[in-house]
């Protein structure tokens, strides 16, 4: 079965939570994922922001329920890596 | 709902104790000088029985306590709800099952009790000595009296309170409230003075 590998995810988030407790909460859904958030918009109420997620096998059904839970929406899908099997270790 | 995700809801209704102390310390100073207003008005006519005063206390402080838990369950949740709506434009997403729509139910919810249990909790300390008179415990002065002498330490206690909050000197803060409390002392004495 596919694993992600990596997902870059166009979210718009309110202010609260912050970008930290933002990304900290997703990280924390996997023992291994790196998350980095960029803030590339900002107005009143919301920030426009750019996930990248990267774990061995990402759970994007959680990752898409924390997201909603924390009351921001998933705009796109920006960019993906998915693997078939598990590639040889170099 | 894990610890996790409800880690987000606690927050926001940890940021609303600002608005719970400012409902606090409102109804709790209507609540004081509501028993004070009664009390005075029951201790210038001098023949009250004391359980028809501890029933007129009683009611008014029944009465507060439904007062402040609809007024500030209503007004704060019309509130939340308008954020949430406004929140709900901007990220053009449905957010009732979000932390902010859980926290646009639960914030009104502990507002309005804190709004209603202050001036009720507050009350009850006030009419206390006449609840321990009908007892029949002893008390070294006339239980209204009593009574109104701690109406006015729990207004100079909720003075120290606001002062702190506001990080003021807590004397001045205190003697300031005191003194709102004396002034509505000597306003009902002065239009109870007339004959009985």
């Amino acid at each position: 079965m596919a694993t992600i590998r990596k997902l870059v995810l166009d979210v718009l988030k309110p202010h609260q939570p912050n970008a930290l407790d933002f990304a900290a909460t997703l990280a924390e859904l996997g023992a291994d994922y790196r998350v980095r958030l960029t803030v590339t918009e900002m107005d009143e109420k919301t920030e426009s922001t750019i996930l990248v997620i990267t774990g061995q096998d990402i759970g994007f059904e959680a990752i898409d329920e924390a997201i909603k839970q924390m009351g921001a929406s998933l705009h796109s899908i920006d960019e993906v890596e998915v693997y078939g099997t598990l590639p040889v270790s170099e | 709902m894990s610890w996790k995700n409800s880690r987000h809801l606690l927050l926001h209704i940890y940021r609303a104790r600002g608005i719970a102390r400012r409902y606090f310390i409102t109804n709790g100073f209507d609540g004081a000088l509501t028993m004070l207003g009664l009390l005075a008005g029951f201790y210038s006519r001098g023949t009250v029985p004391l359980p028809v005063a501890m029933s007129g206390c009683l009611g008014a402080a029944i009465a507060l306590f439904m007062s402040g838990i609809t007024s500030a369950y209503l007004s704060e949740s019309a509130e939340r709800k308008k954020e949430l709506q406004e929140l709900e434009q901007a990220v053009l997403t449905d957010l009732e099952d979000s932390d902010y729509g859980q926290a646009s139910r639960y914030v009104p919810v502990m507002v309005a009790l804190v709004n209603g249990l202050s001036p009720l909790l507050l009350s009850l300390v006030i009419i206390s000595p006449l609840w321990l008179a009908q007892q029949s415990f002893p008390l070294n002065f006339p239980p209204i009296l009593t009574a109104i002498i701690i109406a006015l330490a729990v207004t100079f206690l909720l003075g120290i309170f606001l002062g702190r909050v506001g990080r003021t000197f807590w004397l001045w803060s205190g003697l300031r409230s005191l003194a709102v409390a004396l002034l509505t002392l000597i306003i009902i004495l002065f239009f109870n003075s007339g004959p009985k």
